[in-house]
C-alpha cells in the first residue's frame, strides 16, 4: 500500500477527539510489521515500539495525534433537524453547505443547509451564521433519526482525499494524520537504518481539546527525549511570510519555549547532512502541540517539535504537500540514528 | 442514471455546453426536430395533431458557479461569482477549473490565526481564492486561463427518506422531466426548450419563445424551501415532498389562471399531491417567456428545492416522480382547440 493510499485511508475515516477508538484499527494495520510491541493505553492513545540495538537503550518518544476537530449532536428537533456544538476549534464559517457523517448506530449522511440567497435580506449576509442557528438536514422525520442518532454523538465532515497539483492533496484531518503517516515513513525507514535508541512511535488522543494524550502517555513511557509531529501554518495570500512556512520546502523545524535547543540544532545539522529541505518555524510560548505536555510530565523531558506546512488549518480542506511529508519521516529517522554515538547527558546539556 | 449524469456535468451560465451534449444525446430518439439556437439554447420538437395546441415546456440547463479572474504569482485563483452565490458558502468547498475540470479548494485562514472580529465577519469572495496545489504562476497558467468557468464539485447522493442532494438541480430536475416528458406521444405539439443564462437575468427563454411562437408555455423549474422547525407559513415557501408547487405570482410573473386550474384539475382527478408557493418573491423564466410577443399564457410548476445555490441543494424524488405524473397527464388530457390561440 503506497503512502497515498494509506493517507486516504487515515483521513477518510473520523476520529474525533474523545472518539478516536473508530480511527484505531487502522492505524494499528499501518505500524503492525513495522513496530515489536503494540499497546493501547487507557486513555486510548496507540503507543508502537520499535526496539533498539543497545543493551540499556535511551527511549525516544515521537507523538503525532490521531484526533480531529469536528461537531456533536445537540439536539434533534420536532421536523427532525439536528442542532450540533463543535469539538476543538472550528471555524463556524466554514461549516454552511457542508456534507457530514454524523456517527450514530451507524453513519448517517447529512447536510448543514444554508438560507438560500433568494430568500435573505441584505442585514442576512452581513452576519456570520452562529452554530447554534445551524442545522444538519438528515431528510428525515424525529422518529427515524431518533432511532439511529443520539444526543452526543460525533459529527464529521464528509470529504475524500484529493489529489491537486504537484503532490499536493487537500482533505479534512490532516492536521494530524499526515504527522502519523510521516511517522509511519520515519519507521519504514528504520528497517533499513541501525539505531541503538528504542523508539515510541505515539498516535496521541485529544490533543484539539488541550493535549491531554500526550500527557499520559509521556508519562506511561518516561522518554529521554520527546517530539511531536504536528502540522504548521503554511504560507498562503493574506498571511505574513514571517508567521508561515511554505509547503514544498520541508518541514519546519521550530524554535521556542517548549523546544529544547539541542533538539532544534540536532535537527537543523541532521537536515544539512542529508540534504532534507527544511524551515525554521517560530513558536515562542506555548507551541500548541503535544510538545508542551510531553515537556513538564514527571521531572520534565527534552522536546522537540518537527512541524508539517498546512494550509486552511482546521477546515474541511487543508492542503499539504506529500514531499513535505516523506521528508519529515526522514529526518525523523536520521535524526534517531544519529543518537547511537552521543553521550545522552551530554548532548541535552545546557 | 439521468438526474446524477445532468447534475454531474457543469453548466455555469454562459457554458452549458456540456449539459446540452448531454441532452440532445439522450432525447434525439424521441423527437421530430432538433436544433441549437444563436444563444445555445436547446430546442426540441414533437410534432401533434392539427387543431391541438403548442405547448412550449422550457427548463433552464445553466447553474449558479464561479469564473477565474486572475492568477498570482504563486499560483492562487482569484475569482468572479456568476448568477446568485452566497458568498458565505464558498470557504471549505471543492471545485473543478475549466473543461479539463482541475480540481481546487477554497480554503480560509486557520482559525487560530483569526482576530475575535474576523471571526465575526463573513468572507467575500474577493478575499477568497482557490488553491490548485500549482508551485507558482507559469505552473498554474498550464492548466488555467482567465475566463475559465468553474463548477462546485459535488456528488449526487439519494439520502434520508427520498431526497436527492446534488448540485444544479435549479434546474437540471426540470430538464430532466422534460426528458421524460419527451419519451411518450401527445396529441398536442410539444416544443421542449433547454434555455441558457437563466441565472443571470432570464435571458435566454424569451428568444426561443419568440422563435417557436407556442399558443401556451409552462416553465419546470425549481423554488425555495425553508420548511424548518419555528419556520411558520408562509415564510418556509414550500414544503419539501408535499408535492410539486404551483406559482400565482412572483416577483416577474402573474402566472396564466387557466392554466394552473386546469393544472390543479388534473393533479384532484388522478390524486396527485400539489402545493402552492408560499411567498410572492423570486422569478423564473416565466418573467420573460409571457411577454414575448403579443403575449404567451404561461404557467410554471416548481419542485421545492431546500439549499438553492449552494452546492449541495436538496429535491424529493417523491416530488420528482408526481411532477411527472402530473405533467404527463396535464398534457395527455389537453382537448383539441383547448389553449390554441386564433389570431
Amino acid at each position: 500500500m503506497k503512502l497515498e493510499d494509506k493517507l486516504k485511508a487515515m483521513v477518510e475515516a473520523s476520529g474525533v477527539s474523545g472518539f478516536e477508538s473508530s480511527i484505531s484499527d487502522t492505524i494499528k494495520s499501518f505500524f503492525k510489521d513495522l513496530s515489536d510491541e503494540t499497546q493501547v493505553d487507557p486513555l486510548g492513545n496507540l503507543i508502537f515500539l520499535k526496539k533498539g540495538n543497545a543493551d540499556q537503550p535511551i527511549k525516544i518518544m515521537f507523538a503525532a495525534h490521531m484526533d480531529e476537530i469536528g461537531l456533536m449532536v445537540k439536539d434533534i428537533d420536532e421536523f427532525g433537524f439536528i442542532s450540533f456544538t463543535n469539538i476543538g476549534g472550528v471555524d463556524t464559517r466554514t461549516l454552511p453547505a457542508q456534507e457530514v457523517y454524523i456517527h450514530g448506530k451507524k453513519d448517517v449522511y447529512g447536510i448543514i443547509g444554508a438560507k438560500p440567497p433568494h430568500l435573505q435580506d441584505a442585514e442576512d449576509r452581513k452576519k456570520t451564521p452562529k452554530i447554534e442557528d445551524m442545522r444538519i438536514d438528515v431528510g428525515m422525520s424525529k422518529e427515524d433519526v431518533e432511532n439511529r442518532i443520539s444526543i452526543g454523538d460525533s459529527i464529521t465532515i464528509k470529504r475524500n482525499l484529493i489529489p491537486l497539483q504537484t503532490n499536493y492533496f487537500s482533505s479534512k484531518a490532516l492536521d494530524d494524520r499526515a504527522g502519523i503517516l510521516a511517522m509511519l515513513h520515519c519507521f519504514e525507514i528504520l528497517n533499513n537504518l541501525s539505531h541503538k535508541s528504542d523508539v515510541y512511535g505515539v498516535c496521541t488522543v485529544q490533543e484539539e481539546v488541550g493535549t491531554k494524550g500526550a500527557m499520559v502517555s509521556t508519562f506511561e513511557i518516561s522518554p529521554d527525549i520527546g517530539i511531536a509531529v504536528d502540522v504548521g501554518f503554511g504560507s498562503t495570500p493574506g498571511l505574513s511570510k514571517d508567521d508561515t512556512i511554505s509547503l514544498g520546502k520541508g518541514p519546519g523545524i521550530t524554535l521556542g519555549a517548549n523546544i529544547h535547543p539541542k533538539i532544534h540544532k540536532r535537527l537543523l545539522e541532521i537536515s544539512k547532512e542529508h540534504n532534507i529541505p527544511y524551515q525554521i518555524e517560530l513558536s515562542p510560548g506555548n507551541s500548541g502541540t503535544d510538545a508542551q505536555s510531553m515537556q513538564i510530565t514527571q521531572a520534565g523531558v527534552a522536546t522537540g517539535v518537527i512541524s508539517i506546512p498546512l494550509r486552511y488549518m482546521h477546515t474541511s480542506v487543508e492542503t499539504i504537500n506529500m514531499d513535505d511529508i516523506k521528508n519529515t519521516g526522514k529526518l525523523m529517522a536520521y535524526f534517531i540514528s544519529s543518537l547511537d554515538h552521543e553521550d545522552l547527558e551530554e548532548f541535552l546539556c545546557f | 442514471m439521468l438526474l446524477k449524469r445532468l447534475t454531474e456535468a457543469n453548466g455555469v451560465s454562459g457554458n452549458e455546453h456540456e449539459v446540452r451534449a448531454l441532452i440532445k444525446d439522450e432525447i434525439k430518439s424521441h423527437v421530430d426536430e432538433i436544433k441549437v439556437d444563436r444563444l445555445g439554447n436547446l430546442i426540441a420538437i414533437k410534432h401533434g395533431k392539427e387543431g391541438y395546441p403548442k405547448i412550449m415546456l422550457s427548463a433552464h440547463m445553466d447553474e449558479v458557479g464561479l469564473m477565474v479572474n486572475s492568477i498570482d504569482d504563486n499560483g492562487f485563483i482569484k475569482f468572479l461569482t456568476v448568477g446568485g452565490i452566497d458568498d458565505r458558502i464558498l470557504a471549505s468547498t471543492v471545485v473543478d477549473i475549466g473543461k479539463n475540470k482541475i480540481k481546487g479548494v477554497i480554503g480560509a485562514k486557520a482559525i487560530h490565526l483569526q482576530s475575535p472580529d474576523e471571526r465575526k465577519t463573513p468572507l467575500k469572495h474577493k478575499e477568497l481564492y482557490i488553491d490548485i496545489g500549482a508551485k507558482s504562476k507559469e505552473e498554474a497558467e498550464k492548466l488555467v486561463s482567465r475566463g475559465d468557468y468553474i463548477g462546485f464539485s459535488s456528488d449526487y447522493i439519494e439520502f434520508g427518506n427520498d431526497l436527492i442532494k446534488a448540485k444544479a438541480l435549479d434546474d437540471r430536475a426540470g430538464c430532466a422531466i422534460i426528458m421524460d416528458l419527451l419519451k411518450q406521444s401527445y396529441d398536442s405539439t410539444i416544443f421542449a426548450v433547454f434555455s441558457v443564462q437563466e441565472e443571470v437575468g432570464l435571458r435566454g427563454a424569451a428568444p426561443a419563445a419568440y422563435a417557436l411562437n407556442p399558443d401556451m408555455a409552462i416553465v419546470i423549474e425549481t423554488t425555495s424551501c425553508f420548511d424548518l422547525a419555528g419556520i411558520e407559513e408562509p415564510d418556509f415557501v414550500t414544503r419539501m415532498s408535499k408535492g410539486p408547487a404551483l406559482s400565482i405570482l412572483d416577483t416577474v410573473t402573474y402566472y396564466n389562471k387557466e392554466i394552473t386550474q386546469k393544472i390543479i384539475d388534473t393533479a384532484k382527478k388522478h390524486n396527485i399531491p400539489y402545493q402552492f408557493k408560499m411567498i410572492p418573491k423570486g422569478g423564473n423564466d416565466s418573467g420573460k417567456i409571457h411577454l414575448t410577443r403579443e403575449g404567451i399564457k404561461t404557467a410554471a410548476i416548481s419542485l421545492p428545492c431546500r439549499y438553492l445555490h449552494s452546492p449541495i441543494s436538496v429535491i424529493s424524488k417523491k416530488d420528482y416522480s408526481n411532477c411527472n405524473l402530473l405533467l404527463s397527464n396535464f398534457l395527455k388530457n389537453i382537448k383539441k382547440e383547448e389553449f390554441v390561440y386564433a389570431y
